[in-house]
């Protein structure tokens, strides 16, 4: 939904990032993306092409993006399932009372520089 | 050939923008200047909701306003005529606004003698929801003839929010629109949030709005 705004946000804290670590370079990107998180992650790679070849720091660099499956947590039963196949709806039980457990992240894991 | 090395970050990327928001919060309770987002589809009546609330505090509190949009000025032009200082933000195809740039906006507005500075946020049910202005409260408007299910479709707004205002009431006749379930709707996602069912077309219930409004202001803005 805003994969271009997020862009900007990444590059602005990895750059400062850079600069307390005074690093000429950055190669690579590493992101945490979960399933069911608000940003697509082919946007975001289109976006990322397009943004990176504004800023000097990041030339050339990689995005590397790691999935996170969503996961479910029935509260009726205790089981997990995959958020995505199922939903809200408990496919054991049928049962509503539901909550996500993991699949909402969007996080910066690490950063490759030189 | 230099050194190639991992810097390990694990954080959130929303981290740095909670934390700017955070020092900006802080700093306008020091300041006693409330900041109120306003968020909304498109079309919901944001521009006159704020007129009316405007009309309806202009005499006790003092009010700036600062209208965020992708591009134009068509709604500075608006407020301006309510006779409270509007200033226009452009944010450049931005799909929302972050901290920063809630704090560029407020310099260039000059908050220091208002009591009451209101952002009206980019039309926009998703993005916003998710970067914190550094507001004192989050309100958002829903219109009845956006449907009474839009609670279950964009449930982080609605997380978010102080309060929620049910625009358009007087077309409730003409409309699907159950009260009781949007009721529901909003305090499954969010217990707390207050609920105004109101009409800036009439005037109706926009004094709940405001007196709730202005408590809040005068709360905040005590020492």
């Amino acid at each position: 939904m805003h994969e271009l705004g997020v862009t900007f946000h990444i590059m602005d804290y990895v750059e400062r990032v850079a600069e307390e670590n005074d690093v000429t370079r950055v190669n690579k990107v590493a992101l945490e993306l979960g399933e069911v998180s608000t940003v697509i992650e082919s946007y975001l790679h289109s976006c990322w092409k397009w943004a990176v070849a504004k800023r000097p720091l990041f030339t050339d660099c990689e995005l590397e993006v790691e999935t996170i499956p969503a996961v479910t947590f029935c509260e009726d039963c205790g089981k997990t399932y995959g958020t995505v196949a199922h939903g809200k709806t408990c496919p054991y039980c049928g049962g509503g009372n539901t909550f996500l457990i993991q699949g909402n992240e969007f996080n910066i894991k690490e950063i490759e520089v030189e | 050939m230099s050194e190639v090395r991992i810097i390990e970050i694990k954080e959130s990327v929303f981290a740095d923008n909670d934390r700017q928001a955070d020092a900006l919060r802080r700093e306008l309770k020091s300041d006693k200047v409330f900041l109120m987002n306003l968020m909304s589809s498109p079309g919901s009546g944001k521009t006159t909701v704020l007129g009316r609330t405007i009309d309806g505090l202009k005499d006790r509190l003092r009010i700036g306003v600062m209208e965020a949009d992708i591009d134009s000025d068509v709604d500075a032009r608006t407020i301006a005529e309510t006779g409270v200082k509007a200033i226009q933000l452009h944010t450049g195809g931005m799909c929302h606004l972050d901290a920063e740039m809630t704090r560029q906006g407020l310099e260039a507005l000059d908050v220091r003698d208002l009591d009451l500075a209101i952002l009206e946020n980019v039309g926009n049910l998703v993005c916003p929801a998710e970067f914190d202005t550094g507001a004192s409260a989050n309100v958002m408007i829903l219109s009845v003839p956006e449907g009474h299910d839009k609670p279950l479709k964009y449930p982080l707004m609605f997380r978010v929010c102080d309060a929620v205002l049910i625009n358009k009431i007087d077309v409730l006749p003409y409309f699907d629109f159950d009260m009781e379930r949007v009721e529901e709707y909003i305090h499954m996602r969010n217990p707390d949030a207050k609920i105004f069912p109101v009409s800036a077309k009439t005037g109706e219930g926009m004094a709940a709005w405001t007196d709730w409004l202005e408590a809040r202001v005068r709360d905040w803005n005590e020492v």
